[in-house]
Order: structure tokens, then C-alpha cells, then sequence
């Protein structure tokens, strides 16, 4: 799993609601017996979601007698040994971290730039053989990944990428998601904005960097906050094209963690944190641009 | 051009997500013009295509060329031997056979069990998150925070709270009276129950903030005409609340199939496919057999198999249900 790839067809069957949630509210008094109930509800399901997290980072902060002896109380000491066990320890976590920033951030900049060219090119230029390339595109996004898996492995090798960032970089950055993402915004902007600096004089690539891309803001913001979040959570194909452990990224390193440190679960934990803060901060900044991405695809179509 | 301005704006203004396709025949210049456009936008689209028909297209093909071979890795030439590959998967007693459909069956088990969860439980925390409340959005961000973290992360967290001996868990049920460690990772249907469990508390947020922006779109006079028709809250969820959510419904069961059909994280971390193979999943298997034990073209076959099977099941849920799209449409 990862960040949704949605499938097109899908996407495109669920058709359009209206837009204004002010009317949607159900009206009509409120009962206090059913309102109670429906915050106990409420929080009791937000508890269950939340204390594996909490539990995560106490126990992190725990030393290791600590947290087999007292699995559910608060830290006594607090203690930062897991973390230091982690940093000097023989797992290059931190190496990890750096890979995993490194391949996120690379891999969000080659998809933003790609994507926005080409989605540039299908929204707003005419050309030969649009439609065929645009359907072979969106066509893709229903291709299950592991059909890419055992060819994608065999190329990679041939081009001598295998445990290297480039593998888990570059052929990711193929995917349909991000160029049909951001043609539906492109599709969505007003031409006369366009127009008026071709008047000027203005060519396309001019009118791509200083008027579509400036508008286009928000979309490669959110596309860019979606294409880290994939690129850093991504599981199995790192698994298989990293081979050595100062190449891992966090994600297949937490696995051989779990298998270093079997019984010490203030270490593992520590682990967990440090490879799930980043995104749970980026959440945090940046939730609303994320719940709405993955709603819009859904509900507009 | 420039005489276009005015008429683009004046259907703009009707049509404001005019494309650039529709001012296609204004724009239409002589060949050489047409010719240098094609041009630039084929410049445009040249990054992209260069990846795209490296990692995307070329792939396809490979993979289903090397499906038609006898692959070896440690072999120079490769040899065309027809679908012999894909005989074998069919064929009870060849060396793939048995074990991949034990995974197929794994994932299927999987799909079964999780899927009905991963829509009744959603829809309902959507149905209370829809509800005139405070924090609504404080609690959508709960429910949704799971989904950023990665399968390892969520494996990692699992892996001690639903450990045998030592997980926080069965440590717990202790204390309030069950004993008998449940073995929550090694030993069926256990291991379902976990995989299951674990995967709806990690991904359950995804679909209720779907359905979530589905509610919003429903008409609220639906809601008032169905109460002064003096329905009460269970009538009006399936007289007006059902029927509004189908094109979502039917977004959120085909995309939601597909997710569980390529679980893989959560067994290869929490089960590590066992006990024996019980939870081996297709992905796991080929993954494995492709990429570990170098049976590539066998592994290449079974991808494709998979993708049909799943093909036909998502074409399958989209027929049944656009037939009750429309029909609610149009009653």
C-alpha cells in the first residue's frame, strides 16, 4: 500500500455532489441523551485509533526492563537509551533517515517537473496524438503494480541501479497519478489568463513558467506533499532492489530492526518513531490538501 | 488567434472549464504551424514519456514476453516456449501450481474478510462524523492519521502489541480475567482476525473521509422530506443516505478490493506468511518466487493471471453496481 494511485474508471463513475455542506447538515433538534452517546462513540473509536501511537512513543522513551515490566505505565525514568542504542548501534538508522529524505525528496522534485511539463502539454496544447497517449496513460493507473514488478527489477539490474537511489527514485516516478492530477487542475484553469499573455507575446514555455505553474500553486504542493509521502512509506520494492544496509531506506531498515532487536521493544519502538514523525508533521501541516486529494478523485470524478 | 480572444472568453463565461482541446479548430493554422506545435508539445511531454515508456510500457511487455520464456537469470539466451508457464499455473501437480494457488486463495480469504469491514465500519464513522458536532474535523484527522504511516511503521507498532507472549494485548485480556495467550501472529484463524484488525485500523480513515465528502453532497431536503414522511433516522439512512452514496459505494468497493488484493506489508511483517503458508499472499508469493528464489518467469505468469482475475472482479462489482446507479437515477 502506499499513497492511493486511484483508479480512473472508478474515480470517473462516482459523479459529482454538490458542493455546498452548509445545506447537507441535517437540521432539527438536537437530543442530549443522543448527542452524549454519539461523543462517547466518538472518542472511544478515536482512543482505540491513537493509543498504538501514543503507545509507540512512550514506550520508546521507556529503557528496556522498564517497558517488559511495566508495558502500560507512563516512562520511570524517562529515558532516552533506545534512542541512543539506535545512533550508535550496528543499524545505520540515521543513514536511513537521510536515504529516505534524500529518495522522497529526489523522486517528488523528478515527478513535480515531468508531470507538470507533460500535464501542461495534454490540458493545453494541441497536437497529434493526444488522445492515444493520454488513454495509454490513464489506461496504466489500472495495471496492478506487481505486473511492473519482475520487468521494472530485470531493467533496473540492466542499467546497473540495483541498490542504488536511483531505483527507488526514478522508475516511480513513472506512475500515471501525478500527470493526471494535475491535468484535471490544468484542464480547470481559466484560458483568458492564457490568452492574454500570448497576446503579449508570449510562447509556451513563458506561459508554462510564468502563468500556469504560479496558478497551479496549490495542485504541485499537494501533489508534491502526495509524492513524498508514497515515495517515503513505500514497502516491498525497496525490500527487493536494496541490497545493503548503508543503502536502506527506513522502511525496509525498520524490518530488519524488528529482526535485530527482537525482544527489545523500547528500541524498536524508538525505530518506528523516527521514521514516523517526518510524516506525521507533513500531516499535519498539510491535512487538509491531503484529505481533500484523496476525497476529490472520489467525489468529482 | 487574437481573434479568438473575445469568443473564447464569451464561452468561457458559459463554460468555464473549456479546454484547451475545444479551441482546437480557432487555433488550427497551416501545416507547418500545426507541425511546430506538435512539436512543442511533444518537447513538453518528453520527460514523462521517456520514464513512462521506460518504467510503465516497456515493462508490460517485458514482462509478458519473459512470462513466454523460460527465463534464467544465470542463462545468456532465453528460449520462446509458448504458455507453457501459464499451462503449468493451471495444471494440478506442476512445481508452481499448488503453492500459488494457495496464495490466490490467501488473498481471497483476505479480500472476503476485510473488505465488508473496510466499508461498513468507515461508512458508519462517517454517518457520526456527518452529525451536527463539535471537533468533526479534529476527529477526521484522528481517524485519518494512520494512513500516512508506512505498512513497516505499522507492522513495527502491531508486531509488540499483538505479540504471544509479551504483546501489550494479551497482557490486557490478562488482567481482566482471559488467559490462555491468544496467538495473535502465529497460529489461525488468529493471524486473519490480526491482519484483518490491523489493516482496518490503518486504512479505515481513507474511506471514511470519502464517504464523508459523500455525505456532504447529499441533498439535505431529501432528509426533511423523508422526516416529514415521518421516517426516523434508521429509514432515512437507507431510504436517502444508501442510495445517495452509490457512485461512491461504488468507488469505494472497487478501489477497496484492489487494496486488499495486493496486501502485502502486513503478512510479510506481522505473519511472515505463516503459519506454514496460510498467509502467504499472491503478492507475497510472487514477489518471492520472482525476485528471491529467481523463478522469473513463472513469477511474470502469475502477475498477469492475477491482474485478470482482478480485471474481471472489478469489472464484475462496476456492472452490478452501475446497474443500480442507474436505476436509482432514474426512479
Amino acid at each position: 500500500m502506499s499513497t492511493p494511485i486511484l483508479p480512473a474508471a472508478a474515480a470517473a463513475a462516482a459523479v459529482e455532489p454538490v458542493d455546498e455542506p452548509r445545506r447537507t447538515r441535517r437540521r432539527g433538534p438536537r437530543r442530549p441523551v443522543a448527542t452524549t452517546i454519539l461523543y462517547v462513540l466518538l472518542i472511544l473509536l478515536a482512543l482505540v485509533v491513537i493509543l498504538p501511537l501514543v503507545w509507540m512513543v512512550v514506550t520508546s522513551f521507556k529503557t528496556d526492563a522498564d517497558a517488559i515490566r511495566n508495558p502500560y505505565s507512563l516512562p520511570s525514568p524517562l529515558s532516552l537509551d533506545a534512542y541512543r542504542t539506535l545512533a550508535g548501534g550496528q543499524q545505520p538508522i540515521l543513514l536511513w533517515l537521510w536515504n529516505s529524505f534524500a529518495a522522497a525528496t529526489l523522486q517528488t522534485l523528478l515527478i513535480l517537473v515531468t508531470a507538470s511539463m507533460g500535464a501542461y502539454a495534454l490540458a493545453r496544447l494541441d497536437f497529434a496524438g493526444k488522445k492515444v497517449i493520454f488513454g495509454l496513460i490513464i489506461s496504466t493507473l489500472l495495471v496492478p503494480p506487481v505486473v511492473f514488478l519482475i520487468p521494472n527489477y530485470l531493467i533496473v539490474q540492466n542499467l546497473g541501479w540495483l541498490d542504488t537511489i536511483l531505483a527507488i527514485t526514478v522508475p516511480g516516478a513513472a506512475g500515471a497519478f501525478g500527470i493526471f492530477f494535475l491535468r484535471q487542475f490544468f484542464v480547470g484553469l481559466p484560458v483568458e489568463i492564457e490568452e492574454a499573455a500570448r497576446i503579449d507575446g508570449a510562447g509556451d514555455l513563458r506561459i508554462f513558467l510564468q502563468v500556469v505553474l504560479p496558478l497551479a500553486r496549490p495542485a504541485l504542493a499537494t501533489l508534491a506533499v502526495l509524492s513524498f509521502l508514497n515515495n517515503w512509506n513505500d514497502f516491498l520494492w525497496p525490500v527487493y532492489v536494496l541490497l545493503s544496509p548503508e543503502n536502506m531506506t527506513l522502511q525496509p531498515g525498520l524490518s530488519m530492526l524488528q529482526g535485530a532487536y527482537r525482544t527489545h521493544f523500547a528500541i524498536v519502538m524508538a525505530g518506528a518513531v523516527v521514521a514516523s514523525v517526518p510524516v506525521l508533521v507533513l500531516f499535519g501541516i498539510a491535512q487538509r490538501q491531503i484529505v481533500e486529494s484523496v476525497t476529490g478523485a472520489a467525489v468529482k470524478g | 488567434m487574437r481573434s479568438t480572444v473575445t469568443d473564447s472568453t464569451a464561452t468561457a463565461a458559459v463554460a468555464p472549464r473549456q479546454t484547451a482541446g475545444g479551441r482546437g479548430a480557432s487555433r488550427a493554422g497551416g501545416p507547418a504551424r500545426r507541425r511546430r506545435r506538435t512539436l512543442t508539445a511533444y518537447l513538453f511531454l518528453a520527460p514523462f514519456l521517456v520514464l513512462f515508456t521506460t518504467f510503465v510500457l516497456a515493462p508490460a511487455v517485458y514482462g509478458l514476453w519473459i512470462s513466454l520464456t523460460d527465463w534464467s537469470p544465470f542463462r545468456d539466451v532465453q528460449s520462446f516456449i509458448g504458455l507453457k508457464n501459464y499451462a503449468d499455473l493451471f495444471t494440478s501437480g506442476s512445481t508452481t501450481h499448488d503453492d500459488f494457488w494457495q496464495s490466490m486463495g490467501a488473498t481471497g480469504i483476505f479480500v472476503v474478510a476485510s473488505v465488508p469491514l473496510l466499508v461498513v465500519i468507515p461508512l458508519l464513522v462517517a454517518v457520526l462524523l456527518n452529525q451536527r458536532i463539535r471537533a468533526a474535523t479534529t476527529f477526521r484527522t484522528i481517524f485519518f492519521a494512520p494512513y500516512v504511516l508506512g505498512v513497516a511503521v505499522v507492522g513495527l507498532v502491531w508486531g509488540y502489541v499483538l505479540d504471544t507472549q509479551s504483546g501489550i494485548l494479551n497482557h490486557l485480556l490478562h488482567s481482566i480475567g482471559i488467559r490462555g495467550d491468544i496467538p495473535w501472529t502465529v497460529d489461525t484463524p488468529w493471524v486473519w482476525v490480526s491482519l484483518v484488525g490491523v489493516t482496518v485500523w490503518w486504512t479505515a480513515g481513507l474511506n471514511t473521509v470519502i464517504f464523508l465528502a459523500g455525505l456532504k453532497g447529499i441533498n439535505a431536503e431529501l432528509y426533511e422530506a423523508a422526516a416529514l414522511d415521518g421516517a426516523g433516522a434508521v429509514r432515512s439512512f437507507f431510504a436517502v443516505t444508501l442510495p445517495g452514496l452509490r457512485p461512491v459505494m461504488l468507488f469505494i468497493t472497487t478501489t477497496t478490493v484492489l487494496a486488499s488484493a495486493n496486501m502485502f506489508g502486513q503478512s510479510y511483517l506481522l505473519t511472515v506468511g505463516g503459519p506454514g503458508n496460510a498467509t502467504r499472499t499472491a503478492i507475497m508469493y510472487i514477489a518471492d518466487q520472482g525476485l528471491s528464489q529467481n523463478n522469473m518467469a513463472p513469477a511474470a505468469a502469475m502477475s498477469y493471471v492475477l491482474f485478470a482475475f482482478l480485471a474481471v472482479v472489478s469489472i464484475v462489482n462496476f456492472r452490478l453496481q452501475r446497474e443500480r446507479v442507474e436505476k436509482g437515477v432514474t426512479r
